[in-house]
């Protein structure tokens, strides 16, 4: 199963066992990593899952597509290798993935 | 004397907030959550979608895991339904006997589908959609079926249609009034998705009223007030949704369509809040009352509730957003942007890529966006900042919305 590492806002560093065929949102809610909270359950309508990607990930991980980008601007502190992670899906190929949690909302 | 426990009403979408952001708040008393539904709170926007169509299990609509519960030291009840509250007593009475006293009270109700009341609307063939219980018990019915009616040509009902199409089910649309989602969207929105829909098949029938439902040698005849009879297998009915503000109604809480509530999400009780698609709510935003029926105001308004329940309140003035999936094409709207006094295309309908932003009062009010997500959250935010702009500068594809919104 893949292993996917989120770093939280605080600092705080976790790695968590996430199976292929969900998102990288999903496995963060399912493990209770602070500060994705997705309230629109992946229908990529709010950028409260809104996340940096390690700059060693992002080719692996790719690029937004044009409804994520647009869905992006709702969120602070866009940088260029910001995601919305539930629009990322988990893969053998991300095993090692290093996420850090960006600030969603202050809640 | 031990302090009594908060306890929220209401096991949805805007129950869930209201614990999650009473936690946010510094709220660290006990904390109950009572929900009438025997599951975790879940997504319901994925019903009427993705989940009937088969590509989501259940585990995936819970909002989070039970350890997430655990860690919050939220407390559940499920499988329980408040009956009554006593205001007297600052007690809650449940379905199952029990009396449970609070210091606070959160009212989620949510809402309940609005019967089809026309004779033979209680043949097992009728189906609606608001539960899990009801997606499960629909996605099997169509298992079988062939022939699909569906009454309502609003969101739940459009997009069960096109999900059946999807299947490759014969699917019939009655909706009573002359054009779709009339409730939401424009004129303009409403004739692109009848389109939409009939070029994927589905028989839509505009400006029809259903009279009656017949036992058929299979399934049910479908009577209309055109003296049409459609066949059907399934018959779904989306005809909107009724608050459930019995419950604060029966305590003598001011209800009106819905639970009354001020700007801060407070009751005409001050120790009692609501939140979510129960209330009928003053919406700073908007400058009046209203109820919605979303998962912002869900989320927003229940953050306003947890925050007076902390003796920190701050008005609601969040800008209203929903979106709608049919077939590949997502609609997403922003502001509220009926009643309009001018509408104004950006981009192609014919592309499949457009908006309408609305005016009033010579202002931006809304947009609705076909498969335009920029659109939509520069309307989002201008409307959210209060930026002025023209209807000229939003009709210019040259000009770049979300460079102004910037600022």
């Amino acid at each position: 199963m893949p292993k996917i590492t989120f770093i939280d806002v605080n600092g705080n560093s976790r790695e968590c066992e996430v199976p292929s065929g969900i998102s990288v949102m999903e496995g963060a809610i399912q493990n209770g990593i602070e500060g994705i909270l997705a309230i629109c359950g992946g229908s990529c309508a709010c950028s409260t899952c809104h996340s940096y990607i390690d700059e060693a990930w992002m080719d692996a991980v790719g690029k937004p597509d044009e409804i994520e980008d647009s869905t992006l601007e709702l969120a602070m502190d866009r940088r260029p290798n910001s995601r919305l992670t539930c629009q990322i899906e988990v893969t053998d190929a991300l095993d090692g993935l290093v996420v850090h949690v960006a600030q969603n909302d202050g809640w | 004397m031990a302090t009594a426990p908060y306890i929220v009403v209401g096991g949805g979408q805007a129950g869930l907030q209201v614990c999650d952001s009473l936690r946010k708040f510094g709220y660290e008393g006990e904390l109950l959550l009572i929900g009438e539904e025997p599951v975790l709170p879940y997504q319901r926007p994925p019903l009427s979608k993705h989940y009937l169509g088969g590509d989501l299990d259940a585990a995936r609509l819970s909002f989070r895991p039970a350890s997430h519960y655990e860690k919050l030291g939220i407390a559940l009840r499920l499988g329980v339904r408040v009956t009554a509250i006593d205001r007297e007593r600052r007690e809650v009475v449940c379905s199952d006997g029990s009396r449970l006293a609070y210091a606070r009270l959160a009212l989620t109700t949510g809402t309940r589908v609005r019967p089809l009341s026309c004779p033979g609307a209680e043949h097992p063939a009728v189906r609606y959609v608001r539960t899990l219980a009801d997606s499960d018990g629909l996605r099997a019915a169509l298992g079988d079926a062939r022939r699909l009616v569906v009454v309502g040509g609003g969101f739940i009902g459009l997009e069960v249609a096109a999900v059946a199409r999807k299947q490759g089910k014969d699917v019939v649309v009655i909706e009573a009034l002359d054009r779709l989602m009339a409730r939401a969207v424009s004129p303009q929105i409403s004739n692109y998705y009848a389109t939409l829909h009939r070029g994927h098949g589905v028989d839509l029938r505009l400006a029809t009223g259903v009279t009656a439902i017949e036992p058929a040698v299979s399934g049910v005849r479908v009577l209309t007030d055109r003296d049409e009879a459609c066949e059907a297998d399934v018959v779904v009915v989306g005809i909107g949704v009724v608050a459930n503000d019995e419950l604060a109604a029966a305590a003598g809480l001011a209800c009106r369509n819905g639970i009354v509530v001020d700007e801060c999400a407070r009751t005409s009780d001050p120790l009692l809040v609501a939140a979510g698609d129960c209330t009928m709510h003053m919406n700073g935003f908007l400058g009046r009352e209203l109820r919605l029926e979303s998962v912002q105001n869900a989320v927003d308004q229940a953050r306003v509730a947890a925050g007076t329940m902390c003796d920190q309140p701050e008005p609601y003035v969040q800008v209203p957003w929903f979106w709608s999936d049919q077939y590949d094409v997502k609609l997403q709207m922003a502001g509220i942007g009926m009643p309009c006094e001018e509408s104004v295309l950006r981009g192609d309908p014919a592309a499949g890529s457009f908006s309408y932003f609305y005016f009033r009062d010579g202002r931006l009010c809304g947009a609705d966006s076909v498969n335009r997500p920029a659109d939509h959250m520069a309307c989002r935010r201008l409307l959210a900042q209060g930026t002025m702009i023209t209807p000229a500068q939003v009709g210019d594809e040259g000009v770049d919305l979300m460079q102004i919104a910037r600022g």
